[in-house]
């Protein structure tokens, strides 16, 4: 009974500590996606720069937006932070970022992986691409994304659920290169080739592949860098993709940042987002998770360029978004779980 | 004198009322989902039929009854076992068997994964003895089951345990006067006077798995649950999620309904409560039970908290810093804080549901007990935009705000909201033991309701309201989706740092917050079980 009162008595003390007192010092309020592991780094080196303090929720994409969108005008947002351009896509699309038309942010993130009504720009670029068993293919054996459908993969091929936004983007831009029926009729392909239930994560298919239950899959190159980290002798290699004459090249997509529709400090919310557009930054937000950065003139780490140079796919990856749903409705009409 | 008299009203009155006012706010999140209800979503609803409806409803339905048996087997077994047989390890066990709790779901069923997948080093193990082995696909119903009710059973043992401590020596002493064997005793009298402890239990694990996505997640099982995400998420569809999850809410009312069908009118009250006399099987029998036990004991949490250790003995150590000073302080603060504002809350329901109650009581606490049955996220969003609408209204009128969102204060209410269902079961099955005969003796000699509470309930219901207490205190801990969207700034917790490590497949870096959370929930199991164990000396 005491212990209760004294846990009740925390609890009061709590809610009233809540309240804190107004920022003397300038400030910029981030709402992303990007785990505190990531995220922080950047942020200390931003403050310890400027002396701005960077303050920030952590939460997944679909709740963030959720959040924005009830705060509505009331919203300490002035920046949000995402991965996937479907989820950028969909945030500008309700009216919850405004465009920043700034000559320094369009010099350092090509046109293709921005919005073209600049409300959101590209941070760091990811590829998804494909990886085989060394033991059991030959990379010659290889060549599309589209390919893996044909029969030759039949009981070979292992793939992560069509519920992560990745595989609904990459199936996204299938449409749009191929339309609807001939990306219907690749997607239950793959879903005839597969040799086990779809995985969950990366991490996952790439095991799956390491002990030998299928010989290909497709995965983002950033998980297969931090699987060697782990494991450097696994037997398992990246193939890029769709690199022969008039094919697309490697599916790619972005993280990346948008200036929030009622942003209390606007101002120093594109002041950060310029920041971290620009090279030290690049290489932090890059590098931290074995990603490339948006900006071409700064060099990838040296672990991520081993695995090789790509041609990546120019189209603007605003397809991401305005596909998301038709790629969901396939996958479900092509009993890709 | 009329104002003395006037004050005297409102003070009978006040609890009802309360308890109105409680479920006026579980409400309001629920009423904001059921405004989606006015937008068309056809289209979406169309596309689920054609593609995976039925066979989630399927899903969902085979989940439900396999955890409803896996709960009732491993729950009430078990507790039966500790309460009334004597074996070598019993007290441990006792105390023991209810630390699955602290473990989280998706934290079991991603070690489940990992141990049992093809690549994992069973199945390696075995393809190496035998190349020919074709493998087993974790990925399926049964496993799923299996992980769910290991998680999920703690609810049942616990209520149940309660329960059959409390029936004491002498019925069963009775019931074997009467000629009964010790089986027949059982199922004739024990479990019968512990049923309405028991259906609470199942309740509160039927709804957790209904309501589960972590877990599921992991195996790719796909469920209702599932589908409201898949409309969330992938067809940016937040109404046709609402309209989902509302649907999800009219099943776990018809299953309250059964509920209460199946309680009827029986009250139960008891006799007196010396503690029973445990009974000593003969010959090897004792050790059978101790292998029981240990199996589940082993398999729920011994296991994957070796796994979790390894992980974090190999690699993910390296995060460890003195920041987790702060991540556990704010845990259990949070966790204590709302526990005891639930509980609270609980113990005045249970009161008024049975002695101030106007017509509308019942309902309210129906209503007040629903916020348990939605998965986490989608009450969340649900909190956001009623919380939100609420400061944008006291903003227009007052020019002041946000007074909800971004406080503590929106974050708690969110876990009563949540919660309360939980503490609700144990606090109404501890009530469900109060003899009325007392009660009215205290009012009859002019107790003041409030008076009753404190100098009859209270000090009866003790082992109920610790359990409640403990039971929401984890819960809150483990909670992620409310407490992600709600937290203010700077309030991470520890099932923040789980997700956001389980977000980027970092499960091994994952097993360092959650190793923390399992370590931190083993202290209130340990605590509260011993004041538990002597509230019912």
């Amino acid at each position: 009974m005491k212990a209760w009162m004294t846990a009740g008595a925390l609890a009061l003390a709590t809610l009233m500590t809540a309240c804190d007192s107004g920022p003397t010092t300038p400030e910029v309020v981030v709402y992303t996606s990007r785990g505190d592991h990531l995220i922080k780094p950047v942020f200390d080196a931003y403050t310890a720069e400027t002396g701005v303090r960077v303050r920030y929720i952590t939460d997944n994409d679909a709740a963030l937006l959720t959040r924005l969108e009830s705060e509505g005008a009331q919203s300490p947002a002035d920046l949000l932070i995402t991965v996937d351009a479907g989820n950028l896509w969909q945030a500008a699309e309700r009216g919850l970022l405004q465009p920043v038309d700034n000559a320094e942010l369009k010099r350092a993130v090509p046109a293709h992986l921005r919005d073209s009504e600049l409300r959101w720009f590209g941070e760091t670029v990811r590829a998804r691409t494909l990886v085989y068993a060394t033991e059991r293919v030959q990379p010659e054996q290889l060549s599309t994304y589209e390919a893996l459908a044909e029969p030759e993969w039949q009981g070979r091929l292992c793939l992560r659920t069509s519920k992560k936004v990745y595989n609904q983007s990459l199936v996204a831009t299938l449409i749009e290169r191929l339309g609807e029926p001939e990306a219907e009729r690749v997607v239950r392909g793959w879903i005839s080739n597969l040799a086990t239930d779809v995985f969950a994560n990366d991490n996952a298919v790439m095991d799956a592949i390491a002990a030998g239950q299928c010989d290909v899959g497709i995965v983002n190159t950033y998980y297969f860098g931090r699987m060697l980290r782990d494991k450097p002798t696994l037997p398992l290699k990246l193939f890029w993709a769709n690199q022969g004459d008039g094919e697309s090249g490697v599916h790619v997509n972005i993280s990346g940042a948008g200036v929030t529709a009622h942003a209390p400090h606007r101002d120093e919310a594109e002041k950060l987002m310029v920041w971290m557009s620009q090279r030290q930054a690049q290489s932090l937000l890059a590098d931290g998770n074995l990603e490339y950065p948006v900006n071409p003139d700064v060099p990838a780490a040296a672990e991520v360029q081993a695995w090789g140079h790509f041609r990546a796919d120019n189209l603007n990856v605003e397809v991401a978004g305005q596909r998301q749903v038709d790629a969901v409705k396939l996958m479900d009409r092509a009993g890709y779980r | 004198m009329a104002f003395s008299s006037w004050r005297q009203a409102l003070i009978q009155r006040l609890p009802a009322l309360l308890v109105g006012a409680l479920a006026l706010v579980v409400l309001a999140p629920m009423l904001v989902l059921a405004l989606a209800w006015r937008g068309d979503e056809s289209e979406v609803w169309q596309h689920l039929a054609d593609t995976v409806l039925w066979t989630l409803a399927g899903n969902t339905l085979l989940l439900l009854v396999g955890v409803g048996l896996g709960v009732l087997l491993l729950g009430v077994g078990l507790a039966w076992l500790v309460s009334t047989q004597e074996f070598p390890g019993r007290r441990f066990f006792d105390w023991a068997l209810l630390l699955p709790l602290a473990m989280p779901a998706y934290v079991l069923a991603f070690v489940a994964v990992d141990l049992l997948d093809y690549s994992g080093p069973l199945q390696s193990l075995l393809r190496s003895a035998w190349p020919d082995f074709s493998g087993l696909n974790v990925r399926r119903a049964p496993l799923v089951i299996l992980t769910l009710s290991l998680v999920l059973y703690p609810y049942v043992y616990m209520l149940a345990r309660t329960a059959f401590l409390a029936q004491g020596r002498t019925l069963l002493e009775q019931a074997r006067l009467l000629g009964l064997r010790p089986r027949q005793a059982f199922w004739r009298v024990a479990l019968p006077m512990a049923r309405p402890a028991i259906v609470a239990g199942l309740a509160l694990a039927l709804m957790e798995a209904l309501a589960d996505f972590g877990a599921v997640s992991v195996f790719n099982f796909d469920t209702l649950t599932t589908a409201i995400y898949k409309s969330w998420y992938g067809l940016f569809n937040l109404n046709a999620a609402a309209q989902l999850a509302s649907l999800l809410l009219v099943l776990v009312l018809m299953l309250l309904g059964l509920e209460a069908a199946a309680r009827g009118r029986a009250r139960y009250a008891e006799g007196s409560s010396r503690p029973s006399q445990r009974r000593r099987l003969p010959g090897a029998w004792p050790w059978l039970l101790t292998l029981l036990a240990a199996l589940v004991f082993a398999a729920a949490f011994a296991v994957p908290l070796g796994r979790l250790l390894y992980w974090v003995a190999t690699s993910a150590w390296r995060d460890l810093d003195q920041r987790y000073v702060g991540l556990v302080g704010r845990t259990l603060m949070l966790g204590a804080g709302a526990a005891a504002v639930t509980v609270t809350l609980a113990l005045l329901m249970g009161y008024v549901r049975r002695h101030r109650a106007r017509r509308w009581v019942p309902a309210a606490v129906r209503i007040a007990t629903l916020g348990y049955a939605l998965p986490g996220s989608v009450l969340a969003v649900g909190i956001v935009m009623s919380f939100s609408a609420l400061d944008r209204s006291v903003h227009q009128w007052f020019g002041i705000g946000p007074l909800l969102m971004g406080g503590v204060l929106a974050l708690v209410l969110a876990y009563v909201v949540r919660f309360l269902a939980v503490a609700h079961g144990s606090v109404d099955a501890a009530f469900e033991r109060v003899r009325p005969r007392l009660v009215d003796a205290a009012r009859v000699l002019g107790a003041s309701p409030w008076q009753v509470v404190r100098r009859v309930y209270v000090p009866l219901l003790t082992p109920g309201l610790l359990a409640a207490f403990l039971l929401v205190l984890i819960d809150v801990m483990k909670e992620m989706p409310a407490t992600l969207l709600l937290r203010p700034f700077g309030w991470d917790t520890l099932s923040v740092r789980i997700y956001e490590m389980t977000a980027e497949g970092e499960w091994a870096r994952a097993a360092l917050p959650s190793l923390t959370l399992v370590l931190v929930g083993l202290l209130p199991v340990y605590l509260l079980m011993r004041r538990i164990r002597q509230a019912n000396r």
